[in-house]
């Protein structure tokens, strides 16, 4: 029993050495928004290329979820796939398979776009989403054209709080109305932008570049 | 700045006030001037003084570090020549041991050999036929005259012809017994030939020992010069420290290098077996510190056998028996074995994890996942062969590096020593520089406070060249105001 005794205090310095080190803090954590109203549906084999990219560049722990952006947006019922990789290699490549496959067949599902665009509600739940998981990096990728459009009963123009993640705004594309005055597009992203500071973000950014998906993650702290 | 103001007797007229200012003050500062001076000097020596105390420290302290360099220093050379004296001492008893051990027998059979060919030899010297009992008949009957007798004539050509067979005879035993010698003496020839071989291998032996003990002598005479602690004996043992550290260095880069590459090759099966995303402390995953400690225990596994072996002198390991030491030798070269065993699965798992990756990355890019069925598919395993060959040898190639880490240690003592006194003796000239430069400011004030006051200075000097004549001086003193003024006093 004495000779025994050694092994008290080795599992003490076991547990201590563990708990000094926040295994989430190190995770990150992707929340990919996908707009599906009017003719941005058709933009949907860019937004598989992008999650296929993501999905490659995921790490053992790291979390993800795609969501549609849709009339209302602010409900689970609208992510379409959410993951988080187990520890062991061999099986996070099973796991990304069928996180690919799924994407697969929404956009397979997908026929019309919806009528309305309520990315403010998908930005809340995915702000949701990615504290629940408790990751260090946590990053909403907002798949849009950015032009929000609301119906008379949904009500978004409340402060939300967005502290701590980084919102990347990707393949933003210009409306027929953006080309006739280039000002109304600089001044949505100007908006958004500020929004998105307001509401506590660590970084806001805007990949328009496809080809350079890598611009994604430059710069995370 | 509001003091500076109250003392301006007309502000509108700023010069004029200095300069009424500057007129009454100066009659002040020339009677305050030997206190002002003391208080100078005592000050600027407040400063240079612990300062100058200081540097002298650190030039003793130095010195002192510099002796007790200089003692490491001959002690590992004494300690090294020691070793090496020992070395050939033991070499030269190997060679005895084994070579001259058997001199007393190789000498007995040297000498057999010489007495047996000389009796050979004895035996095959020409020994003159004794000359027949006949020759004294024939010598008799030679002196019988011819007479024409037939009788005679019929006797003397018997005697004629019998002789004739006589020396055909003759003439045969001695070409026999020639034959014999010659025989004989080509039966010397293996014993030439041993003997021959005999001196060589003694003339080889005496040649290896006279070698060793020219090397004998070097090393004494080393040891005598290390002993006498002369200079050359140090710079010599210093240079050869300083060489021996820098190849230490180059060498434990080079295996830095190993180790680097050894680590990158077993993170990533790492990563699968302790968990990809595991943190210990701060941003050290928990497979960099599987992998980092299969490496530190690879080469602790090393260094216990190049000790174990001998070839190293880290641990204290005399007071172990060879057999002990033979099962450390057995226990550590398994354990090494058994982590390149580890490393070549690991290689193996690291290649498949990559592949694995490859694969997944096609397939959602959409592209086709290429298939072992390719013309090359034995150009695709090189890689792995690669993998799995510097798995295997890197940990074995990693146990060397416990030699230049032996000679760093005892080169690192007197290379830092050596650089320690070399600081410690560049501050302390930093200090005594600053020190004086601190003495000289003193001086400049002092000299700065006399040139403000320069007028009564000049009244001074002329009353004092006015009054009475002063005493002679003794020979030898600089004498005019310089024998009036005190130490570091200026004297217009």
């Amino acid at each position: 029993m004495t000779s025994r005794r050694w092994i008290i205090p080795l599992l003490a310095l076991g547990l201590f050495a563990t708990s000094c080190a926040d295994q989430r803090i190190h995770a990150q954590a992707i929340y990919m928004l996908v707009d599906t109203s009017g003719t941005y549906a058709k933009e949907l084999d860019k937004a598989q290329r992008v999650v296929s990219y993501l999905l490659g560049n995921l790490n053992p722990g790291d979390s993800m979820a795609v969501a549609r952006v849709k009339s209302r947006s602010f409900s689970e019922k609208d992510i379409i796939a959410k993951v988080t990789l187990s520890k062991d290699p061999m099986q996070i490549n099973n796991q990304k398979r069928a996180f690919a496959e799924k994407i697969g067949t929404f956009k397979a599902d997908i026929v019309k776009g919806s009528a309305y665009t309520d990315i403010t509600g998908g930005i809340i739940q995915a702000a949701e989403f990615l504290n629940e998981t408790g990751a260090g990096n946590k990053t909403i990728l907002i798949f849009s054209d950015m032009q929000e459009e609301l119906d008379y009963k949904t009500v978004r123009d409340f402060p939300i709080n967005l502290q701590g993640i980084r919102i990347i705004a990707l393949n933003v594309t210009k409306l027929t109305t953006d080309n006739v005055d280039p000002r109304r597009y600089l001044g949505r992203l100007e908006w958004w932008e500020q929004r998105a500071r307001n509401a506590g973000a660590s970084d806001w950014r805007v990949v328009n570049d496809l080809e350079h998906l890598e611009r994604i993650f430059k710069g995370r702290g | 700045m509001e003091i500076l103001h109250a003392l301006i007797i007309w502000p509108d007229k700023l010069l004029l006030s200095l300069l009424v200012l500057f007129f009454i003050a100066v009659p002040i500062l020339y009677g305050a001037r030997q206190a002002m001076h003391s208080l100078l000097q005592a000050v600027f020596r407040a400063v240079s003084n612990p300062l100058r105390l200081m540097s002298r420290w650190l030039f003793k302290t130095a010195e002192m570090l510099r002796e007790r360099n200089k003692m490491v220093l001959l002690a590992r050379g004494r300690e090294e020549v020691s070793h090496s004296i020992i070395k050939e001492f033991e070499r030269v008893t190997n060679l005895v041991d084994r070579d001259l051990h058997g001199y007393p027998a190789l000498q007995r059979k040297l000498m057999d050999e010489i007495t047996r060919i000389e009796e050979e030899f004895q035996k095959c010297g020409e020994v003159p036929p004794p000359p027949p009992e006949w020759t004294k008949a024939v010598a008799a009957i030679s002196k019988i005259k011819p007479s024409g007798d037939g009788l005679v004539e019929r006797i003397l050509e018997d005697i004629s012809n019998s002789i004739d067979d006589i020396y055909e005879r003759v003439i045969a035993e001695y070409r026999e017994s020639a034959k014999q010698r010659h025989n004989i003496l080509k039966g010397f020839m293996p014993f030439w030939r041993s003997v021959d071989r005999t001196l060589k291998r003694v003339d080889k032996d005496l040649t290896g020992m006279q070698q060793s003990a020219a090397k004998i002598d070097e090393q004494v005479e080393k040891y005598k010069q290390i002993h006498a602690k002369s200079e050359k004996a140090e710079h010599s043992l210093a240079s050869s420290t300083t060489i021996l550290f820098v190849i230490s260095v180059l060498a434990i880069m080079i295996a830095a290098g190993g180790a680097f590459v050894n680590f990158w090759l077993i993170e990533r099966p790492m990563s699968a077996m302790v968990g990809g995303s595991e943190y210990i402390v701060g941003d050290i995953q928990a497979s960099y510190l599987a992998a980092m400690v299969i490496i530190f225990f690879e080469t602790l596994m090393g260094l216990f056998l190049m000790e174990s072996l001998g070839y190293t002198h880290l641990f204290p390991l005399n007071n172990i028996n060879n057999r002990m030491r033979r099962w450390l030798v057995w226990i550590s070269f398994t354990i090494l074995l058994i982590l390149a065993g580890v490393e070549v699965a690991l290689a193996v798992m690291r290649d498949l994890i990559i592949s694995a990756d490859v694969a997944l990355k096609q397939e959602l890019a959409g592209t086709e996942v290429m298939t072992g069925a390719v013309a090359n598919a034995w150009a695709l395993n090189i890689p792995k062969a690669a993998q799995m060959i510097l798995g295997f040898t890197l940990p074995f190639a990693l146990a060397f590096v416990a030699i230049p880490l032996e000679y760093l240690i005892h080169s690192g003592r007197t290379v830092f020593g050596a650089l320690l006194v070399l600081g410690i003796r560049g501050l302390a000239f930093v200090l005594r520089f600053i020190s004086n430069m601190v003495r000289q400011v003193g001086k400049g004030t002092e000299h700065l406070y006399d040139a403000v006051i320069f007028l009564p200075l000049i009244i001074e000097r002329a009353v004092l060249n006015r009054g009475p004549q002063r005493p002679a001086l003794p020979p030898g003193s600089s004498g005019g105001m310089a024998a009036l003024s005190k130490h570091g006093e200026h004297v217009l």
